[in-house]
């Protein structure tokens, strides 16, 4: 049972605590690093000059949105099918940071797209797809808080993480499926059509959003924890608590 | 949530056990997997609805709707860009390489339009099969290159032209 010893809350509280600083401290590295590359060392694009640079936000912001989804997806059925209540916590923390980094993509998408498409929204399938993404995280966050008993939120939430799902492969496949405003694949295995110091750039900005999306989603999974377990023991034999008694 | 349970931890009773567990995931993944198929099928019926432009072949070929608004999406040919006297209106064509389309458009165009660059144009064709746009996007590549780069590359199709005609 040992490696399912961190699945019982009171053992992965403080492990989530001692994470979250690690991944926090990490993503702000990264992200130094990657914005000074980004904005300071990488040339301009010989098309798009300047306005390119929304890349080393946009190109993070949305792939962290479709991977987010995933794993939440992932704890959901999880907790539907084993009906552990900590993985259900893990799926209710990430639906937050899932729906900001949605929201940022499209939202960085629409200002890079006035000065290069001419419009800040078209209604194409890789636009359309992401914007569905954003309600179906929207609608797990409301949907767990109309209904006031939380196993019962578990299930429900888990259920249309789930079905939410498919929106995924087609978001990213989107791209090549049809005829879109939103160009393809510009990172693929082996063979990118990017400059390499805006890859190096680029890659450190993924980084440091991964590592910032793990920090929050800890800090917020500790405080789910805390307030939905709040009459247990072992809430009630956690150091910070014993010394305020 | 009572104090007992939260000292379990994950442990806590899984309703009929393993046997049961292994049904849920089943129907997890019977219950995804059949929704998976409506979707696709659901998408595949759409077809190129969903698409966001026809390409100047599918116009050809009459394949587009016909008797509303549409775009057509593809390169602006090289060399057909001309402006009239008015200063805004623009005439060029469309090429998807095998075909063309012939595209009229008044207003202001985005900064990346470009010849050989990629373009959406939103509109309908009139009698004479000129594509009437009421509006003109630059359709981006997915090609982040730098100055230096792209000069070293001009440079280098320069001389391999100029190799190629010494021969």
């Amino acid at each position: 049972m040992s490696g399912f010893k961190y699945a019982a809350p009171a053992q992965f509280y403080p492990l989530a605590g001692k994470m979250a600083l690690w991944f926090g401290v990490s993503a702000a590295v990264l992200a130094v690093i990657g914005l000074v590359i980004g904005l300071y060392i990488a040339p301009i694009d010989v098309t798009q000059k300047d306005s390119y640079r929304i890349i080393f936000i946009h190109v993070p912001a949305a792939w962290m949105s479709m991977f987010l989804y995933v794993v939440m997806a992932f704890w959901g059925a999880i907790a539907l099918g084993m009906n552990t209540r900590l993985s259900a916590m893990m799926a209710q923390s990430i639906a937050p940071t899932g729906a900001l980094m949605t929201a940022i993509a499209l939202w960085t998408g629409a200002l890079w797209g006035k000065p290069t498409w001419g419009t800040y929204w078209a209604w194409d399938a890789r636009m359309t797809s992401e914007l569905i993404l954003l309600f179906l995280y929207l609608g797990i966050i409301a949907l767990r808080n109309a209904i006031d008993d939380p196993r019962r939120a578990d299930k429900a939430c888990s259920v249309l993480a789930l079905v939410g799902v498919v929106n995924v492969p087609i978001i990213y496949m989107s791209v090549n499926w049809w005829n879109t405003l939103h160009q393809g694949a510009t990172i693929k295995a082996g063979n990118s059509s990017i400059d390499d110091i805006m890859l190096a750039g680029l890659l450190f900005m993924v980084f440091a959003f991964w590592f910032y999306s793990v920090a929050v989603t800890l800090v917020r999974l500790r405080t789910i924890m805390l307030e939905r377990e709040v009459g247990a023991a072992w809430v009630a034999r956690l150091p910070e608590v014993k010394e305020e008694r | 949530m009572s104090a007992e349970q939260g000292t379990q931890g994950a442990a806590e009773a899984p309703s009929g056990g393993i046997k049961s567990r292994h049904k849920r995931f089943l129907w997890i993944i019977f219950g995804l997997a059949f929704f998976a198929a409506i979707v696709a099928l659901v998408l595949n019926a759409f077809g190129s609805s969903i698409t966001y432009f026809y390409s100047p072949t599918q116009v050809m070929n009459n394949e587009v709707p016909q008797g509303r608004a549409f775009r057509v999406g593809g390169m602006v040919e090289g060399g057909s860009v001309v402006r009239a006297g008015d200063g805004l209106t623009v005439h060029f064509k469309v090429t998807d390489t095998a075909e063309t389309v012939a595209v009229v458009y008044t207003g202001i165009l985005p900064d990346l339009f470009a010849e050989e660059k990629g373009v959406v144009a939103q509109g309908r064709l009139d009698d004479h099969g000129v594509f009437q746009a009421t509006q003109v996007l630059a359709k981006h590549d997915e090609n982040y290159v730098a100055p230096e780069v792209q000069a070293a590359l001009d440079e280098a199709h320069k001389t391999r032209a100029a190799q190629t005609l010494a021969q």
